[in-house]
């Protein structure tokens, strides 16, 4: 089975490794760049987003995720995750988002969304979530809430703006793993 | 298709401290800390009119904070922002909560303003953190609502110690009850005074249903990595920051390390010149003045 890595610098990274693990993958917590060696996909979970920018940079781990990306492995990014990979972040995912879009926690919510294509209704958990606010042509829009993107994709990168991993959705995961193993390095998508 | 939304279920705040673990919770009384901490890599804040040190310094009636001050901390920062309503004291936590605070902390820090009831935390939207010194005490706030747990320690103490008591309790209940079959669960469930329901669920799963955050006397880099390493999956850090020489460095090698809470080299590196850490307090003075924070709710 592939190994993924989950970024863990904060956040939900045993959620992640859970619904991986329980899919049959070898997860390794990432904390700094060496960890990053030999992956076949990755994870970059919820949390706080100031919090993961700053560890990111504190780890100088933006130009080594840049490049295993780069490589054609797969990645799946969820909330926080999703910000990480924008434009205005890593730069990966051609997409700006709006962070805690919905409000304060208070507004937090979840939800059925239609996704066909990948395991028809997900129940999503969007706790302070982020949505989408401008995307461009290469990306697809998986699913949305009041006319917000809040699930695309572009290539080999899957990225929400809800928690699929507390509401024991697995799908996505199953995405992840399926790119992982097919890729091998070689970039598809 | 358009989504029907579902508010404040528990999964929705059982899953904002999913989201927290890994991280720092700073105490801050100005916006100014708030921003402080928000720099450093704090994962949340929680705004109060004085540090728990400050607090035990002044004596008389601990109180929420005042509307404005938590208001001012909201517009200050994007992290989530957390405030403490007194043990009972529901219509604090009314309040907070139509402040729209990220988290109400149930706290002993406060004074108490209930001697027999904790708020019923199942009637609210808002999620709640409660503190805990033994696993009993953790269940009967889950059964109550809460969606988080903070061992206690000692508030305002810089004094991990009590941190470390409350953590070993709470982790060597847990890994008891694995041990113990059906009746024996059933047993164990009185003991604990919690209800039979979520003490089975402890007892399979071997953790805690909802997130648990260490608190209460954590002054340093290596505190925190202790306490991760103990079991806690976050930290609270409360007069450990700001009553530290230089708030801004610690606040930063606390994130540091716990992050890399099991890397001694890392912990090394984070704990290097960082000024004096705040001044502790022997449990023992506090003591013999009756002056336990952890004492309070039950």
């Amino acid at each position: 089975m592939p190994l993924v890595g989950v970024l863990a610098i904060q956040g939900d990274f045993q959620a992640h490794a859970e619904v991986l693990r329980g899919l049959g993958a070898e997860v390794r917590e990432v904390r700094a760049p060496g960890h990053l060696e030999g992956l076949d996909g990755l994870i970059i979970p919820g949390g706080e987003s100031t919090t993961m920018t700053l560890g990111i940079e504190r780890e100088g781990l933006a130009a080594p995720l840049r490049a295993l990306v780069a490589s054609g492995k797969p990645v799946l990014g969820t909330c926080a995750g999703m910000i990480m990979l924008d434009r205005l972040h890593l730069g990966l995912l051609d997409v700006t988002c709006e962070r805690n879009a919905f409000g304060r926690q208070v507004r937090s919510f979840e939800a059925d969304l239609d996704m066909p294509g990948l395991g028809g209704t997900v129940r999503g958990v969007f706790i302070r979530a982020p949505w989408v606010t401008g995307h461009g042509e290469g990306v697809e829009v998986l699913a949305q809430i009041e006319d917000h993107p809040v699930a695309v994709r572009q290539g080999n990168i899957l990225a929400v703006a809800f928690h699929p991993e507390t509401a024991g959705e697995t799908s996505l995961h199953e995405w992840l793993l399926e790119r992982a193993q097919s890729t091998n390095g070689r970039q598809t998508g | 298709m358009e989504a029907v939304r579902e508010e404040g279920t528990f999964r929705v705040k059982s899953g904002h401290a999913e989201m927290l673990k890994g991280g720092v919770i700073m105490d801050v009384v100005t916006a100014e800390q708030a921003r402080i901490a928000e720099a450093a890599g704090a994962a949340a804040v929680m705004a109060l009119e004085r540090v728990p040190a400050d607090i035990r310094a002044a004596g008389g009636v601990a109180r929420m904070a005042d509307p404005t001050k938590v208001e001012e901390i909201q517009q200050a920062v994007t992290i989530p922002v957390m405030a403490k309503a007194r043990i009972g004291h529901f219509v604090e936590a009314e309040v907070l909560q139509a402040l729209e605070v990220d988290f109400v902390d149930e706290s002993e820090v406060l004074t108490p303003a209930d001697q027999a009831h904790h708020i019923d935390k199942w009637a609210f939207t808002v999620p709640f953190v409660c503190g805990a010194t033994d696993l009993g005490e953790a269940l009967r706030r889950i059964s109550e609502g809460a969606a988080m747990i903070r061992s206690k320690g000692e508030a305002g103490t810089g004094n991990v110690v009590e941190a470390v008591t409350h953590m070993r309790a709470i982790g060597a209940e847990i890994r008891r009850l694995a041990t113990l079959d059906g009746s024996e669960v059933a047993a164990a469930a009185k003991e604990l005074r919690a209800p039979l329901e979520i003490v089975r669920e402890v007892a399979a799963n071997g953790k805690l249903p909802v997130v648990m955050f260490s608190a209460g006397g954590i002054a340093n880099p290596s505190d925190a990595a202790l306490m991760m390493r103990l079991g806690a999956e976050g930290v609270f850090v409360g007069s450990g920051i700001f009553k530290a020489e230089d708030p801004e460095r610690m606040a930063s090698a606390v994130v540091e390390a716990t992050t890399h809470f099991e890397d001694a080299a890392r912990i090394a590196a984070a704990s290097r010149d960082l000024g004096a850490p705040m001044p502790g307090t022997e449990i023992s003075a506090l003591e013999a003045e009756g002056g336990l924070l952890q004492n309070r709710g039950w």
